[in-house]
């Protein structure tokens, strides 16, 4: 996978173990999570309920709701959101967005 | 429900402003933010990442410091990670944080919400890997998360000021791919002698272009027919520079065409808003404090209309001082006396707007684009539907939303509004200032029906 985004510092923050999808990520504890999944070479985030587009993060200011997740079952942005130790995100489906 | 003399909604250089100033004169403050810490977009996380990255950042952005040293005041209250969802006109906002909803009511509420990078529709700008220039800024500040192989597409200072930091992180962009011509910049030369009052921005600005050019990073100007270009992911831009096509290959786009007020909490209270023709933006009406045609309910910031940072700080500080005046904290007087210095400052601060909204217009060919491009990113509606719609009959964006849904999606217009507004005046041969913008209903953000459970039968009371 490529990396396109990539941490300016190797940072001593320590890392958790977080699910995307079926996939096992470590991501930097209480960073902002859309940074850290990109960070991570996730790409794309969803796909849209009308054409199934894919789509990743566009604003990262909470404005264009493109970096939606579904975290414990409640739709959430990405860039509005904290990594914590055990994170288990799903990726929207058709009936998430509504 | 929490009580506060003044309850503020955002916490970046206009919120922390007000609230440091009322507080200095008694008033108890309560500010609320959806952010983890406060900083708004300027000084986004100031507090984490000013020890870490300041040199690559700058220290327009590290000055942010001492607004946020002046919230540790004992009449401030903060709530981060807060979001406000609604308004109502007598000032109570409601809130959702960690899945829990609450009810803030103060005697006076400051709306300093902000702005929001201008939407750019071109061909492509869907796919992953396009984002906004603001939102690279923001994984570096908030992050340290730098993009690689990155054109930077579009016009305006925070183009260069984005650039210069991916060059001084050590991640130097591919290439700028400018909009703005030979004609724009001829055009704002006779706003340059008021901007020579603003000569520190000025100046700010050359060093900007000067770090570019000692990178070696290419820019093209008055580029045309952009596109992005790739099917899952951006791979590539192509457009036009002195009448020849050209191509670029990359893994990010950044798009940048100037700021907006961010006006979904104005709009959402119905309160009357103006059109700023040559930032081609609405705003809302307030008197010279910054008071809404709601007499408890003021805004300050970019939100009220684009000035940057420093003249947010200070219409925040006025917003402050009528509040004070108002609560009956400070006399006529010492009102006028500290207001005085402060509007000077701002009318200097003001003073380089004409010259930059001139020299760095928004790209034509995004304020209305070709038909297949989307408009509508989260309904998926192209403006060739926008204006088929029009040409059917449909005078307003009101009406637009029941003929094809653009703004009822979960952005809720955030990111087609201007641009659907901006389709009809041209198809109907009017201005924007007669469309007007769609409405707002709350919602403003997104929130749980437990969260709202969770809010009723909430009986106990806190005044701060
Ligand atoms: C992405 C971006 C990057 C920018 N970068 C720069 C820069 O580097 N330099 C520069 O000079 N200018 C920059 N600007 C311009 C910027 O608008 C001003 O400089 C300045 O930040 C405006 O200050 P403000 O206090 O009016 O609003 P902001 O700083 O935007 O603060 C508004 C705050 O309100 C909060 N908020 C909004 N709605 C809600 C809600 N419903 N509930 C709770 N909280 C809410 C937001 O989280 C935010 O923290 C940027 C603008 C954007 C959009
Ligand atoms: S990236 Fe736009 S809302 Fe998260």
């Amino acid at each position: 996978m490529k990396t396109v985004f990539h941490n300016l510092s190797p940072d001593d923050t320590p890392r958790v173990r977080v699910r995307f999808a079926d996939r096992e990520l470590m991501l930097r504890d209480g960073a902002n999570l859309a940074a850290e999944l990109l960070a991570a070479g996730v790409m794309p985030f969803r796909h849209t309920p009308v054409s199934g587009a894919p789509r990743a993060p566009f604003c990262m200011m909470g404005a264009c709701f493109d970096c939606l997740v579904l975290i414990d079952g409640v739709t959430r942005r990405a860039c509005m959101s904290e990594v914590s130790e055990g994170l288990e995100i799903a990726v929207p489906g058709k009936a998430d967005h509504d | 429900m929490i009580e506060a003399d003044l309850v503020i909604i955002g916490a970046g250089p206009a919120g922390m402003a007000a609230a440091a100033q009322a507080a200095d004169c008694g008033l108890s403050v309560l500010i609320l933010d959806e952010q983890p810490r406060p900083g708004g977009q300027i000084y986004r996380d100031v507090d984490r990442a000013a020890p870490r990255h300041g040199a690559i950042l700058g220290k327009d952005y590290t000055d942010g410091l001492g607004l946020t040293d002046r919230l540790d005041h004992p009449n401030i209250a903060c709530l981060f990670g807060t979001s406000v969802w609604q308004i109502d006109p007598q000032a109570a906002v409601s809130f959702s944080r960690d899945g829990r909803g609450g009810v803030a009511r103060g005697k006076r509420l400051l709306i300093a919400t902000g702005a929001q990078e201008r939407p750019m529709p071109l061909p492509g700008w869907t796919l992953p890997g396009v984002m906004t220039a603001g939102a690279a800024q923001i994984l570096l500040k908030a992050s340290g998360v730098v993009a690689e192989r990155a054109v930077l597409v579009g016009t305006g200072p925070l183009l260069y000021l984005v650039a210069a930091q991916m060059v001084r992180a050590g991640t130097p962009p591919l290439a700028l791919v400018e909009t703005q011509t030979r004609s724009d910049f001829l055009r704002s030369l006779r706003h340059l002698p008021a901007a020579l009052l603003g000569s520190r921005t000025l100046l700010k600005g050359m060093g900007l272009l000067a770090t570019l050019r000692k990178a070696g990073v290419k820019r093209y100007k008055a580029a045309k027919d952009i596109a992005v270009e790739g099917t899952d992911r951006v791979t590539g831009l192509r457009f036009a520079h002195g009448g020849q096509p050209h191509q670029l290959e990359c893994d990010t786009v950044l798009l940048h065409h100037g700021v907006v007020p961010e006006t979904q909490a104005t709009r959402s209270l119905n309160l009357p808003h103006r059109w700023n023709a040559r930032q081609r933006a609405f705003h809302p009406v307030t008197d010279r404090w910054g008071r809404t045609a709601l007499p408890f309910i003021f805004v300050a910031g970019d939100g009220a209309g684009i000035g940057g940072a420093k003249a947010a700080a200070y219409e925040g500080t006025l917003a402050a001082l009528e509040i004070a005046r108002d609560l009956g904290a400070l006399s006529d007087g010492d009102r006028d006396l500290a207001a005085h210095p402060l509007r000077l400052r701002l009318w200097m601060e003001r003073a380089i707007r004409p010259f930059l909204d001139t020299a760095f217009p928004s790209f034509a060919a995004a304020l209305a684009p070709a038909d297949d491009t989307l408009v509508c990113r989260c309904e998926e509606v192209t403006a060739g539907a926008v204006r088929r719609y029009a040409a059917l009959g449909c005078l307003g964006p009101n009406q637009l939303k029941a003929f094809g849904r653009p703004g009822m999606g979960p952005c809720q217009g955030r990111m087609c509004a201007l641009t659907v507004t901006e389709l009809l005046a041209v198809h109907h041969g009017t201005s924007p200032k007669t469309i007007g913008l769609q409405r707002v209903r709350p919602p403003l953000k997104p929130v749980t029906l437990g969260e709202i459970a969770a809010m009723e039968g909430q009986g106990e009371q806190s005044t701060l």
